[in-house]
């Protein structure tokens, strides 16, 4: 099963299931969505649950939350992270902070379907890496699926979430293919996945990065370097033993994320290992991210601002090699 | 428009066959690969930014949007280092980093085109403040979308414009669709342009298929601007001559209306002016081939110039 089409069958069984659940968005309706994610929800659900809205983002999030307030379960699809900016303050002043700010006694199960990445040439403004604006902020949980299982189970989980859940898809990741149970199940928020067990490093990654590491585990085998990679699925709430676990086996770490390096959650799973994992550390903790710049538009270019295989292959050849001169 | 002579309608003749021109072949570009990301084209809404042009001087500006081809040629961009931005290349007006959806130039005073919708707006309305602050004689076109009239900060721009006497004339292309969103389910006022009033400013609605009259449209709006009277809403009724970008086929738009539309196509309306105004077939002639020369230029030069240095571009960010 296609990933759009794990994402498709999660809101489907969902809205089966659970009068409430709503989505909302825009050309989500007749149109499927721009990723056609939502096609033929339509035609199940009626305009009643499946609306189109115009290109009002503060308003439209906002409307969720204030619908998820009330009672319903709204998934809101907002076609770029980068148009999610626009409801900055929806997001971060409104529904992340309602729970705690009413003495814990309301509820916002809204989530926000976004997406992210670059791979297409669409520039600074349709390309951008944003989770770590999320990741920053109390109240929200911050999901990020690489594979269509569990884009599937983990959408299922944030709509059962009581929450606000912003779950960020990959441009890149829609096409690509994946078995899907076939019974329902559900992925628990806040659990890591390890997606290759390994020996000598451990390769933490998020999102289309998943996709990348698994590549460059497949090449670094082959050099004789045995790589294990953990899929964070959810960065908030992130699976931090799963990660220290791995990393008191392996002794090194490399954290492999597609935005910057600056200020981005990497950063913050180093600083947590380095926390509390110090002594098992072999070698230094590398971090393999893009650079520091807008997406440019040019291919070459863009293929340059983000990590590809062949450096996230370097970054972990760097800390073996590191490790194996400080010697054990 | 009794008043537009021959001379002011071929020049906009010219430019919006340049535009159709560009349009097309930077299609053809696409389909071969050579360019890439989005592309919306402004097919069939080129008397806008044709009538608009014609109307301002050198020294004004505009903002643009994504889909800003023509406003960009119409304010003096070279249609070769156009090109050169939709095929990425180094030669192009922002070295291939930009891309169809970020155009701009100072040379020409294109503040730039948008990959958000609506995004330019409060740019236009600071830069507007900018020339008052300088008390410059110069004005800000805001070239904006049905669509974004639905956004926040289509609002609080036209606001913040009106209360302050700003000079900017928003222009808003209302080609009736948001990607395949009908405006009228976007919108619960007839024309956008009824919305002017609510923040105490102009506005009208106009055939926005003939340049004559979008030209004629801007005088008033122009004369406040530059009077210090503050800004004015200019509506173009048009329509798109197919899908929301190069990969949509538009098939949600109904064929009768799609039709009735591209019988009102801007180049037939010019061409039908232009008539009326004694112009012969001959000079029309010279300009298509004069036109078709150099878009064609345009493509070789983007074809051969050399796509941006890694190296370079690396070394700018790779700071930490
Ligand atoms: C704030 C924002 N929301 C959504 C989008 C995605 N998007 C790009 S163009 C478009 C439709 C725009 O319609 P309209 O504003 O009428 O302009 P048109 O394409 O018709 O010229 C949408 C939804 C965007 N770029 N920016
Ligand atoms: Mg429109």
């Amino acid at each position: 099963m296609k990933y759009r089409e794990a994402l498709r069958a999660a809101l489907q069984e969902e809205m089966e299931r659970d009068a409430t659940v709503f989505c909302v968005g825009e050309g989500i309706g007749e149109r499927g969505g721009s990723y056609k994610v939502t096609e033929g929800l339509l035609a199940q659900f009626g305009p009643g649950r499946v609306i189109d809205t115009p290109l009002s983002e503060a308003g439209f999030v906002g409307l969720g939350a204030g619908a998820a307030i009330a009672g319903q379960r709204p998934v809101v699809e907002i076609l770029f992270i980068d148009f999610l900016l626009q409801a900055m303050d929806q997001v971060v002043n409104q529904a992340a902070k309602y729970r705690f700010m009413s003495g814990g006694e309301g509820r916002v199960p809204l989530v926000v379907r976004t997406q992210g990445g670059t791979g297409n040439s669409l520039a600074g403004q349709h390309s951008q890496s944003l989770e770590a604006l999320y990741y920053h902020v109390p109240g929200l949980k911050v999901v990020m699926p690489a594979t269509p299982r569990d884009a599937k189970g983990l959408l299922k989980s944030a709509i059962r979430d009581d929450d606000p859940v912003i779950f960020i898809e990959h441009k890149l990741l829609y096409m690509t293919d994946g078995e899907v149970p076939a019974e329902d199940y559900l992925i628990p928020l806040g659990q890591a996945d390890i997606k290759r067990s390994g020996s000598d490093v451990t390769l933490v990654a998020w999102s289309h990065m998943v996709v990348k590491s698994l590549q460059a585990a497949e090449l670094l085998a082959a050099e004789g370097i045995s790589t294990e990679v953990i899929d964070l699925r959810t960065l908030v709430p992130m699976d931090v033993d799963c990660v220290l676990d791995s990393v008191r086996r392996t002794g090194r770490l490399v954290i492999a994320q597609e935005a910057i390096k600056r200020g981005g959650v990497g950063s913050d799973v180093a600083a947590i290992v380095a926390e509390r994992a110090f002594d098992h550390l072999r070698a230094p903790i590398v971090r393999v991210a893009g650079w520091n710049t807008t997406i440019p538009f040019n291919l070459g270019l863009e293929k340059a601002s983000v990590p590809q295989v062949d450096d996230i292959v370097a970054g972990v050849r760097s800390v073996v090699q590191s490790g194996a001169a400080a010697g054990t | 428009m009794s008043e537009i002579g021959a001379d002011l309608l071929l020049s906009m003749y010219e430019m919006t066959e340049t535009i159709r021109r560009f349009e097309q072949q930077a299609i053809a570009q696409y389909r071969l690969g050579n360019i890439r990301g989005y592309f919306h084209p402004y097919l069939g809404e080129e008397a806008i930014a044709v009538g608009a042009m014609a109307a301002i001087e050198p020294d004004d500006y505009i903002v643009s949007t994504h889909r800003g081809h023509g406003h960009a040629l119409a304010k003096g961009h070279e249609p070769r280092r156009m090109m050169a931005e939709l095929f990425g290349k180094e030669s192009g007006y922002c070295r291939g980093r930009g891309g169809s959806m970020h155009v701009a130039s100072r040379s020409v005073r294109n503040l730039g085109a948008n990959g958000i919708v609506g995004g330019g707006l409060a740019i236009a309305a600071g830069a507007a403040l900018a020339i008052k602050q300088r008390e410059g004689p110069e004005v800000v076109v805001a070239f904006c979308s049905d669509g974004s009239s639905a956004n926040g900060i289509w609002h609080e721009s036209m606001n913040l414009a009106a209360i302050w006497d700003l000079p900017v004339i928003f222009v808003l292309e209302n080609n009736q669709y948001a990607v395949s969103t009908p405006i009228r389910d976007s919108a619960r006022v007839e024309h956008l342009s009824q919305r002017a009033a609510g923040y105490g400013m102009p506005g009208v609605t106009v055939d926005g298929n003939d340049a004559a009259i979008v030209y004629g449209a801007m005088q008033e709006p122009l004369r406040r601007a530059r009077a210090g009277e503050g800004p004015s809403l200019v509506e173009c009724l048009t329509y798109r001559h197919g899908g929301h970008h190069v990969n949509d086929p538009g098939l949600y738009l109904p064929p009768e209306e799609l039709q009735r539309w591209k019988a009102h196509d801007p180049l037939i309306v010019l061409r039908a002016r232009l008539a009326r105004a004694g112009v012969d077939e001959a000079a029309i002639t010279l300009i298509d081939e004069r036109v078709e020369r150099l878009i064609d230029e345009a493509v070789e030069f983007a074809t051969a110039s050399p796509n941006p240095s890694v190296e370079d571009f690396l070394a700018e960010v790779a700071t930490l």
